[in-house]
């Protein structure tokens, strides 16, 4: 599959990533990307047709918990670690 | 132009919680309207290293819920994430179900007052719930806010997710749809179907295309109502603005749309963030489900009869009305009590009295038949009584007063207060005798052909025995006596 | 007699439990090392509650069966209460709510943990030059990486700053680390040990596995940490306990050798000292046959798509909302998002999130993450008709011995190249140990025997009895010399 990873792919894949690029970084991160998709892309050619998909190596089933609750954490326990705090939740700021 | 020209394609997307202890994921407990953060844990608050375990009881709701839509059970189910960037997903991706649901196609019947109609389900799939976002100043929605925050008490219930064929074209049709599905589900106990509180929500897919074609025309998507009538009404009113567009030459564009209930106008909820692409990919935290064969098929061996079967029965064996049946069939629990006075009285008036006087007179006490004093035998009782002018009408009713108030055998209450029907024809006659005398003005209209007046010498009669007369046996007397 | 820290893990129990040594007194020793940390192994050192539980185990009667011998833990495990970064910006400061399984199971069992060690950011590099807190460097050669990702728990037990640590291993950070610092490194079968408290990179390759000087040491190691955990869906434990190795000959073991991975880019000493190494196999009785993996040379490609993708979506919860680092006065949600990601992670993580992302976005799916899956059966295939004529694999661990600093840090594709040889069994999630088989230019190079699943009883006694033969001195001289 012939395939150009351009400043466009790239910004894009920035945003779906949520990651903020310079334009030296878009520009880096196209070299870099097109290099390493240049190796990746030798399974491109390879015949692979009916052969299963493999997203687990060890093969395991019905692997279910018990509907019994738990303990929580505290919600000071819960909200330790966060950022920003709010009337009781985790606080995002200004969505916009 | 008419509206005519142009017909509607509806598809149905419905979120129900399911009824477990727990978290779909997690053990932490389900809950509504607690403080915020109160149930939470590394899992479900996606801290680094926490990972997700299937919650068996969402396993075995789902697959309960799927015989109820007449689904398939596949052999084999999987998870995956559906990648998206929202504070209310804490690990930015949600796990769902993508092309291995735990239920495959399947149908739905549901019941018209224009007959039975069916609706291709497409599949239902298991996945988590997001948290509560609470947007803190402004007038409570996301643009504008000053800060939002997060509640992660309800991140991660267990939802079965709903999704039919587009096979509507009518707004009433998909209501009715969605009145028996959530009664169907909730008589399960797989949800509690409460739509205020969000436990169940539906999304319509709506298009339209000239009447008789077979394409498609573009879709929008009504997202999140939450009550019937406004499904109904968001339904009719999209079809009629995407109608308006075609007329007007315009054409339809895709997007999200919410209908508000009380403008009854409809808004493009189209965010500024680009079109999603969600990168679903196997969920390599989980492994597949494989229910076993012989247990599917004794959860749809046991499944009660469904709401819908037992209107239709109802109406075609028992005679019912559409309506009767539709109101006996709300809750389990009313279906079970009517059928059991059924068993011992006529159904057409078990029907009436159940829905009817027992209900009215439960009401003032907040009561419901079946956790009442009346046993549907003595109900019964009360209706054979009734039915044979053992009492009369107005004097079964205060049968059932007494039997509500004090419980008791309505034979001994009707002994007791002497409310029994004056059997005596020669008592009644005599009655009838002394109203006629008493009263030569009525009379005369009646025999001027005033039948009206018949009620009135009715009342004096029960007045005159406290209700024991038969008002139909006095007003036969009475005509016999007049026209001799 | 030597040094407490020059005592294996082993020697460690039975000095304490003969009344010959306290546990205060070794986790002093070691402490004493890693507050002289010269080699940046550590990230976090727990010297108060060490001492403290040291203490506490000095003062029981009963001992637990691992007496309060210290233990080093990599920072990609967390730890409660004990700052845990993953070797990342994002997790700067941050303290875990809880414990991961292994960790609380060693606990449990009477180690101690001395500290948390260096790392790539987020177990991502093979030089642990990535981490976002400075470089471990080799303690053979202060001048060269230790490898990586789990770079300082190789160090710590090579610089004897613990007898034995935890690492994680994902494409090869367990095995390649051992290999250049001189050590014993394995990676059990996927699924053998809890990933519950493992700050997931990829979740269907990552595993947990022990660093030790000794193959006995890593195998007790691993028989505390492997077994089922019901908090991790795909954790099924070991089918049979692990015993200590005690094989002392090879007689009767069938050893295939990767031809491949002995040829064209694998420096001439290190091919040399693994050549030996499988001489001395055979004189301990071993057949060595050759083994033809011709799906392993695209194992780097998969590696690269699958390892990627799963990160993409792994590293997504790095939000800022809950934890972690948060850019201020963001004025939306997007930015919001773009902002504290983009300062929080490092370039290869960007790098990666970026590769996995494109690999999964719609229209590319099919051709590379789907494609990758695929590879990926065909890999496990070819180990699994290996493994029909022969016992165990043998390669290199790393087809080179440790590199100098900042050498490969600007070529991505030429430090990815590092884990040639353990990918593939990654990939098939098999079990591997990395054993020092020699010096190349003074260096040490590993020698990697892997197994079937589950087989890891068969591959500790394999690795015990090569390793008595070949008699390698841990020590790094360059340690001696700075003593």
């Amino acid at each position: 599959m012939p395939r150009v990873i351009d400043a466009d792919v790239v910004r894009h894949v920035a945003r779906l990533s949520r990651l903020a690029l310079t334009d030296d970084e878009v520009e880096t991160m196209r070299a870099e990307l097109s290099g390493i998709l240049d190796h990746v892309d030798q399974i491109q050619s390879l015949d692979l047709a009916g052969v299963a998909p493999t997203t687990h190596v060890i093969h395991l089933e019905n692997v279910l918990r018990t509907d019994e609750p738990r303990p929580s954490l505290s919600p000071e326990e819960a909200l330790r670690e966060a950022p920003r705090v709010a009337a009781g939740g985790f606080s995002v700021g200004r969505m916009g | 132009m008419s509206a005519r020209a142009y017909e509607a394609v509806i598809g149905i997307e419905i979120h129900a919680q399911l009824l477990t202890n727990t978290k779909m994921f997690c053990g932490c407990a389900l809950s509504f309207g607690d403080e915020p953060n109160v149930h939470t844990c590394p899992v479900c608050l996606a801290h680094p290293g926490a990972l997700p375990v299937t919650n068996a009881e969402a396993v075995r709701l789902a697959i309960i819920a799927g015989h109820a839509l007449g689904c398939e059970i596949p052999e084999r189910s999987t998870f995956h994430r559906k990648n998206y960037f929202y504070p209310d997903l804490p690990k930015a991706y949600q796990i769902s179900q993508f092309d291995e649901p735990i239920c495959g196609p399947g149908r739905f019947r549901y019941l018209t007052e224009g007959g039975e109609k069916e609706l291709g389900i497409t599949r239902a799939h298991l996945e988590e719930d997001a948290a509560k976002l609470i947007h803190v100043g402004g007038d409570g929605r996301r643009a504008g806010a000053e800060q939002s925050i997060v509640d992660f008490n309800r991140g991660g219930t267990p939802l079965l997710e709903i999704v039919t064929e587009p096979e509507l074209s009518d707004a009433a049709d998909a209501a009715a749809f969605l009145r028996q599905l959530r009664l169907t589900l909730v008589q399960l106990g797989i949800t509690d179907g409460n739509m205020e509180q969000g436990s169940m929500r539906a999304d319509a897919n709506i298009s339209i295309r000239p009447a008789g074609s077979t394409g498609l025309g573009t879709k929008t998507e009504l997202k999140n109502m939450n009550s019937f009538t406004f499904i109904e009404r968001g339904i009719q009113a999209e079809i009629a603005r995407q109608t308006a567009i075609l007329e007007a030459g315009g054409t339809i564009t895709q997007e999200t749309l919410h209908y508000d209930p009380v403008t009854g106008e409809i808004h493009s909820l189209r965010s500024k963030e680009e079109a999603h692409d969600y990168r679903y990919f196997p969920e390599p935290d989980l492994v597949s489900v494989a229910p076993d064969r012989a247990w599917v098929e004794e959860l749809r061996a046991s499944l009660p009869e469904s709401p819908v079967d037992r209107r239709r029965r109802w109406v075609a064996d028992s005679g019912l009305s559409f309506e009767d049946a539709e109101v006996l069939a709300e809750t389990r629990e009313l279906g079970d009590y009517f059928e059991r006075v059924a068993a011992v009285a006529p159904a057409k008036s078990a029907a009436n009295w159940v829905r009817g006087e027992l209900r009215a007179q439960l009401r003032e006490r907040g009561q419901e038949p079946w956790e009442s004093n009346v046993t549907p035998a003595a109900l019964g009782e009360i209706i054979a009584m009734a039915e044979a002018r053992e009492v009369s009408m107005p004097n079964a009713k205060a049968v059932l007063a007494e039997l509500i108030a004090n419980g008791g055998d309505p034979r001994a209450i009707v002994e007791a207060k002497g409310l029994g029907a004056i059997s005596d024809e020669g008592e009644l006659e005599a009655l009838v005798d002394r109203l006629i005398a008493d009263n030569p003005a009525q009379v005369q209209q009646l025999r001027d052909g005033k039948d009206k007046v018949i009620g009135f010498f009715v009342g004096q009669a029960m007045k005159a025995t406290q209700g024991r007369a038969d008002p139909g046996r006095v007003g036969e007397l009475l005509r016999e006596r007049v026209r001799e | 007699m030597s040094a407490p820290t020059d005592l294996t893990a082993t020697q460690q129990i039975a000095a304490v439990r003969a009344g010959e040594m306290t546990s205060a007194e070794l986790v002093d020793a070691h402490l004493a090392r890693c507050e002289d940390d010269r080699w940046n192994s550590y990230l976090a050192l727990n010297a108060d509650a060490a001492r403290a539980r040291a203490r506490e185990i000095d003062a029981m009667a009963d001992k637990p069966p691992l007496a309060g011998v210290p233990i080093a833990v990599k920072d990609a495990l967390v730890t409660r209460d004990l700052v845990t970064t993953s070797g990342s910006r994002m997790l700067e400061g941050f303290r875990p709510l809880y414990t991961a399984t292994c960790v609380a199971r060693l606990e449990e069992a009477g180690a101690i943990v001395v500290g948390k060690t260096n790392m790539d950011e987020f177990a991502m590099g093979s030089s642990t030059e990535n981490s976002a807190y400075g470089p471990t460097l080799n303690p053979w050669d202060t001048g060269r990486v230790p490898g990586g990702s789990s770079g300082g728990s190789a160090s710590a037990v090579a610089a004897r700053q613990a007898p034995w640590s935890l690492g994680s291993d994902t494409g090869g950070s367990i095995r390649q680390p051992a290999a250049l610092c001189g050590i014993v490194g394995m990676k059990p079968t996927y699924g053998a040990v809890s990933r519950y408290g493992l700050i997931a990179f990829a979740s269907s390759l990552d595993q947990v596995g022990p660093f030790a000087r000794t193959v006995a040491d890593a195998a007790l190691l691993l028989s505390y940490i492997e077994g089922r955990d019901p908090m991790d869906s795909t954790c099924v434990g070991l089918r049979e306990p692990v015993c200590v190795p005690t094989a002392t000959d090879l007689s009767g073991v069938r050893i295939g050798v990767v031809e491949e991975l002995m040829g064209e880019g694998t420096d001439d000493g290190v091919r040399a000292a693994v050549r030996e190494a499988l001489d001395r196999a055979e004189h301990l009785g071993a057949t060595l046959v050759p083994v033809e993996l011709p799906n392993s040379r695209h194992g780097l490609s998969t590696y690269y798509i699958l390892a990627p993708a799963e990160c993409s979506a792994n590293l997504a919860r790095f939000d800022g909302i809950r934890y972690g680092h948060s850019s201020a006065d963001t004025d939306n949600l997007t930015e919001h998002y773009e902002r504290t990601r983009a300062e929080g992670f490092g370039a290869e993580v960007k790098r990666r999130i970026m590769l996995g992302t494109f690999a999964l976005a719609s229209g590319y799916y099919d051709a590379y993450y789907g494609q990758a899956q695929r590879v990926r059966t065909r890999i496990a295939e070819d180990f699994d008709r290996a493994f029909e004529s022969v016992d165990l694999i043998a390669s290199p661990t790393s087809p080179s011995v440790a590199f100098p600093l900042a050498s490969r840090t600007d070529d991505p594709m030429h430090m990815y190249l590092s884990d040639t040889c353990t990918i593939p069994i990654s990939l098939a999630g098999l079990p591997s140990v990395s054993i020092p088989c020699g010096l190349d230019a003074g260096m040490p190079v590993g020698l990697q025997l892997s197994g079937p699943a589950f087989s890891e009883n068969r591959l500790f006694d394999a690795a015990h009895a090569l390793e008595a033969a070949i008699g390698f001195d841990t020590a790094p001289p360059a340690l001696e010399a700075a003593a």
